[in-house]
């Protein structure tokens, strides 16, 4: 295996070019990871700070959305010494062109990084199609 | 401080010139498109060592916070020499089979280390560390020769 390579600091990207957020703060876009397997597409987010309840998972006419909220998490009498990244919520759109079985989605959020499993619908499947000769 | 915008209190943005500015310096920068491209002066202070650290003070306590998703505690090790604490550990991106095919890979595997010294004197046998959705915060005891004090006027 390749030797482990040292992780750099990566600046977290600020949502650009959207609609205009009803609610003050700034709003970053989480990291993902996309993969696809014959039966599943799985998605993987990097959301720290969010919590099972604070977060909000929405499919809707091939659209999927990400949202996460960020509690405050200094306590109030806290100053800061040094200040290197900011927080703030999680927010991502994609469109699917997979046809997903709505029903059997399933979402799993364990340190801070989201799993989410889209199992394709039965007929966007692939199919090996056999060619007769006659 | 950037971290205080989310909270966004009202009525001190009006009181703070240089917020208007910042806010204009910023649209100016998402029109040129160049807002991302590491500009020095966005991040204030960034030792550039993964991973980011905000470091605050009560009267009791240093607290030092990390955003640290996926990585858990055991693949993670903090060590104290005097004033200087190091955080080191290992994020694992674990093989999710041969079968797949990926659309996007932007999330991160690899070792890291970072140092960061404390500005006050502390006490170390007290530290302690916890991680919670994918956040350190390791809470750090100050010196009791380092705490304020109140001094009663007779």
């Amino acid at each position: 295996m390749a030797e482990t390579k040292n992780l750099k600091v990566k600046e977290k990207h600020e949502l650009q070019n959207s609609a205009e957020q009803t609610k003050p703060g700034l709003v970053f876009t989480p990291d993902v990871d996309i993969f696809e397997s014959e039966t599943d597409l799985t998605l993987l987010a990097d959301m720290p700070g969010v919590t099972s309840d604070s977060i909000t998972i929405d499919l809707n006419g091939g659209i999927l959305t990400l949202t996460g909220d960020v509690k405050p998490w200094e306590n109030a009498d806290e100053k800061d010494v040094l200040v290197e990244f900011e927080i703030g919520k999680y927010y991502r759109q994609f469109t699917l062109s997979e046809i997903i079985d709505q029903e059997k989605i399933e979402a799993k959020l364990e340190n801070g990084v989201l799993r989410l499993t889209l199992p394709k619908a039965e007929k966007a499947r692939p199919r090996q199609i056999t060619v007769t000769a006659e | 401080m950037y971290a205080r915008k989310l909270y966004n209190y009202p009525g001190f943005s009006s009181m703070n010139p240089f917020n208007e500015f910042e806010r204009l310096k910023r649209q100016m920068d998402a029109l040129s498109g160049t807002f991302h491209q590491g500009m020095p002066e966005h991040r204030i202070l960034s030792a550039g060592v993964f991973p980011l650290l905000n470091l605050t003070e009560n009267k009791d306590n240093y607290y030092i916070r990390a955003e640290l998703p996926g990585i858990k505690a055991e693949n993670m090790g903090i060590q104290i020499v005097d004033k200087t604490l190091t955080i080191s550990g290992e994020r694992k991106i674990p093989e999710e089979g041969d079968k797949i095919t990926y659309h996007r890979r932007e999330r991160e595997a690899g070792k890291f280390s970072r140092a960061i010294s404390l500005p006050g004197e502390i006490d170390s046998d007290k530290i302690e560390a916890q991680m919670r959705d994918g956040l350190l915060i390791v809470t750090i005891p100050k010196a009791e020769a380092a705490k304020p004090k109140q001094i009663a006027v007779n």
